[in-house]
């Protein structure tokens, strides 16, 4: 009995210096990864390839859970203003949720399991297949030949893919709105207009996407990075980037959002 | 320098997304014509600003007319000292009063303009003389139930 509670004490004490240990070497990563970054901008196209694969073949599951996002908050938003009689306001609920909240992180989440799981299986594979350690005998650094563009190109699609989420969405809420439901069309874009501002609500949206990005692209390449080399340990690893990602990403939403909040 | 159908794809995303930012800023935000017009500061104390913000409305006549730019304390006299950023298109009487007024019961609060007959125009760094508080709800109610507790007596 004592040597159970025991053993299970002392596991727990090994998952918590493990993780801590992990953040470390995590916090150490991205040091490298900064270092290493001259290539990625010497020969940019190596980002550009990385941003294609990570961003472009994003778009569509983007672009459709944008409209698809807007839509359901233009049918909510209307179930619960038409009791107040403010059915005009849907595009600011829809816009505003949109700008400062879902784009970013419904974007985020999105881009973690579906870029962030390909680059950590990818580069799993290269560690596993021994393809890295053949660059570093080559002296090809593999940290700035394949993590640094992988880091760039997640920096880089980020805000673009939330840019385009929101936009999608307030279309989406648009279409429920004011075509379907149909709310007055001068009303939804002007009250939107008064109460959306540029820098507090678009550009802190963007500022976050900007921080998950960085968060999910370190994420990923670290875990793919430093996967065993084996096919369980890729297959963990690949499971482990989405679901450290996705905690990653609401907790620093948490913590951005209350720090904007608290400027206005 | 040859090129690439990647490079196509990564001049399309990027175009794509800085055109949805335009949306974002020009249709869905506050980036469009009102922010370029040129503006001038007129300045008014008020004894109560209520829930007056930094960025509100002013409206004169129902049409916005500028936005409140700074809220200070003023510890001389105890008021609240409003910076107002009027546009420079319209131009009002020396005389004008302004009020803190809340469009519908629960609707935000905003500086109304009532326009006077004075020849000469406000101008830029002027104060405004007349000025109305904003109507504190629960003050009201206690007035009334003051004044309707003095009737009651009158009545037996």
């Amino acid at each position: 009995m004592v040597d159970r509670l025991k053993r299970s004490i002392s596991r727990l004490g090994r998952n918590v210096i493990n993780g801590i240990w992990r953040f470390g070497s995590m916090a150490r990563f991205f040091c490298l990864v900064i270092a290493s970054s001259g290539t990625s901008f010497n020969r940019f196209r190596l980002v550009m390839r990385e941003v294609y694969f990570s961003g472009v073949l994003s778009l569509i599951i983007i672009v459709v859970s944008g409209l698809f996002v807007g839509m359901v908050l233009g049918l909510q938003g209307f179930e619960t203003l038409q009791k107040y009689g403010a059915t005009e306001s849907i595009g600011v609920v829809v816009a505003l949720s949109l700008v400062r909240e879902l784009g970013p992180v419904v974007s985020a989440l999105l881009f973690a399991s579906r870029a962030g799981s390909a680059i950590t299986a990818e580069i799993g594979l290269m560690k596993t297949t021994e393809q890295l350690t053949a660059m570093d005998m080559m002296a090809v650094s593999p940290m700035a030949r394949v993590i640094a563009p992988r880091f760039w190109a997640g920096i880089i699609s980020m805000p673009i893919l939330s840019w385009m989420f929101s936009a999608m969405g307030v279309f989406g809420g648009y279409v429920v709105g004011v075509v379907i439901i149909g709310v007055d069309n001068g009303a939804f874009w002007s009250q939107m207009q008064a109460a959306v501002d540029f820098q507090y609500d678009v550009l802190n949206g963007t500022v976050k996407s900007f921080v998950f990005g960085i968060a999910v692209t370190v994420i990923a390449t670290f875990e793919g990075y430093d996967a065993p080399p084996t096919a369980e340990g890729v297959s963990g690893a690949t499971t482990r980037t989405v679901v450290t990602s996705a905690l990653m990403i609401l907790a620093l939403d948490l913590v951005l959002t209350a720090f904007m909040l608290r400027q206005h | 320098m040859e090129r690439t159908t990647i490079d196509l794809w990564f001049g399309a995303f990027v175009a794509a997304g800085f055109a949805a930012l335009m949306v974002l800023a020009l249709k869905v935000g506050n980036l469009g014509a009102e922010r370029a017009t040129e503006t001038y500061r007129v300045e008014a104390r008020f004894d109560n600003i209520g829930g007056l913000k930094v960025r509100g409305p002013v409206r004169s006549a129902g049409v916005l007319v500028g936005r409140v730019a700074e809220i200070h304390f003023d510890n001389d006299r105890y008021q609240a000292r409003v910076v107002l950023a009027l546009d420079k298109r319209y131009a009002f009487p020396k005389d004008t009063s302004a009020s803190i007024l809340t469009s519908g019961l629960l609707g935000e609060t905003y500086v109304g303009f009532e326009a006077g007959g004075d020849d000469k125009k406000l101008q830029a760094g002027d104060r405004i003389t007349l000025t109305q508080s904003a109507v504190v709800l629960e003050k009201l109610i206690g007035q009334f139930l003051f004044s309707k507790a003095q009737e009651e007596p009158a009545k037996k």
